[in-house]
């Protein structure tokens, strides 16, 4: 049966608690999950008290503060800070979402910051995203033809077929849709997830590919596509406003068309 | 221990070339569905109160057969198709999941096909 309950070994639980500076006057309560698998035990709880004055606005300043001054074993992934590059995702006040676009003053009361649901963690915040990965790899998301290139120029595509690929593009891969949904969470190794499942459409969309067939084909299973019972949670989740759902929408009424 | 690649793991045993079919009996069935409900809770409330010959007598018009038939299959297998996709959810283990679905087929088939028989008994003059 599906596991609704932690194993004993991945129970939460209270860790240590660092008071903000003495003088502080705007005082912020971070509770982090913190993991160290070198040093055995149950993951826990870590409160930290920041200086909301000596500290930038999103709760990524707050992570990289807390490294920088308060403990330096704090662990987390993070890049351009600016929602590009999708390093920082993690479940903060129990939604996915990206550190760097997230403001602290969005959270009442304690912001509590947990690493991507579901997945076996590495230490910290940071989750072992080696089998979504691969589950990118495996439909292939890169152009595939068999008409060989104009030898003069670029494969051309019209506005209009360009346009298909809006609200497609954009998604920077950071799984928070991933590991947000609920079907992915149960059947995590034979359901493809949001993620994954929007990049097939935007392969799927692009009038230059010739391999929509075959693609399809690939996806047609009823765990691969059809675990998505449009519970939604990746549409309401998505840190860019991208639309997974739609996007497995669109896949499921290609394969009726071509029935 | 697990030291197969997480792409090996991604890949699995391939696609099964199936699941739109199923998706889309959900669909027609569901469709299916909202007139032949409407259909039975508005009969159910106007036959408030009648007695068994009244009911019968209902019941063995063509046309009232016909939808109380049409409402009992497409609502045994619209059950099944939906109740197919609970377990493949939840049920990870694949001795007691095959098993469920055995039961839960065979169930399906002889409660729809004793209903069937039932409403035709009544409309016959049972």
């Amino acid at each position: 049966m599906v596991e609704f309950a932690l194993p004993p070994n991945s129970r939460v639980t209270r860790g240590k608690t660092v008071k903000a500076p003495a003088g502080a006057k705007n005082v912020k309560t971070f509770e982090i999950y913190r993991y160290d698998p070198d040093a055995g035990g149950n993951p826990t709880l870590d409160v930290f008290e920041i200086d909301r004055d000596a500290c930038g606005p999103m709760v990524l300043d707050a992570l990289i503060k807390i490294k920088n001054e308060v403990d330096s074993t704090l662990t987390f992934r993070r890049s351009c800070r600016e929602g590009i590059c999708g390093s920082c995702a993690m479940n903060i006040d129990g939604a996915n979402t990206l550190a760097c676009l997230k403001p602290i003053d969005d959270v009442e009361g304690a912001v509590k910051i947990y690493p991507l649901p579901h997945m076996p963690v590495v230490k910290d915040l940071v989750p072992d995203l080696s089998v979504p990965y691969a589950q990118l790899a495996s439909i292939k998301p890169w152009m595939q033809t068999q008409t060989p290139p104009p030898p003069d120029r670029e494969r051309l595509q019209s506005p209009e077929e360009r346009a298909k690929l809006d609200g497609l593009w954009e998604c920077i891969l950071c799984f928070c849709c991933q590991t947000s949904c609920p079907s992915y969470w149960w059947n995590g190794e034979r359901y493809l997830g949001p993620a994954i499942l929007l990049q097939a459409a935007r392969w799927i969309d692009d009038s230059r590919d010739e391999m929509t067939g075959e693609r399809l084909d690939h996806l047609e299973d009823p765990f691969r596509l059809y675990r998505c019972h449009t519970i939604m949670n990746c549409t309401t989740t998505c840190p860019k406003g991208l639309n997974p759902a739609k996007a497995i929408g669109s896949i499921k009424q290609k394969l009726v068309e071509r029935r | 221990m697990r030291m197969e690649s997480p792409l090996g793991r991604a890949r699995g045993l391939g696609s099964a070339k199936e699941g739109v079919g199923h998706w889309w009996a959900q669909r027609l069935t569901a469709i299916a569905l909202v007139p032949l409900s409407l259909w039975f809770v508005i009969s159910v409330i106007a036959l408030l109160g009648a007695d068994h010959a009244r009911f019968q007598a209902w019941l063995a018009t063509p046309g009232n057969t016909a939808m109380m038939v049409l409402l009992i299959i497409a609502t045994f297998h619209h059950a099944q198709l939906g109740v197919q996709v609970v377990i493949e959810d939840y049920v990870h283990d694949e001795a007691i999941k095959t098993a469920s679905l055995i039961a839960l087929k065979l169930a399906a088939v002889a409660l729809g096909v004793f209903s069937v028989v039932a409403v035709l008994n009544v409309a016959t003059g049972g």
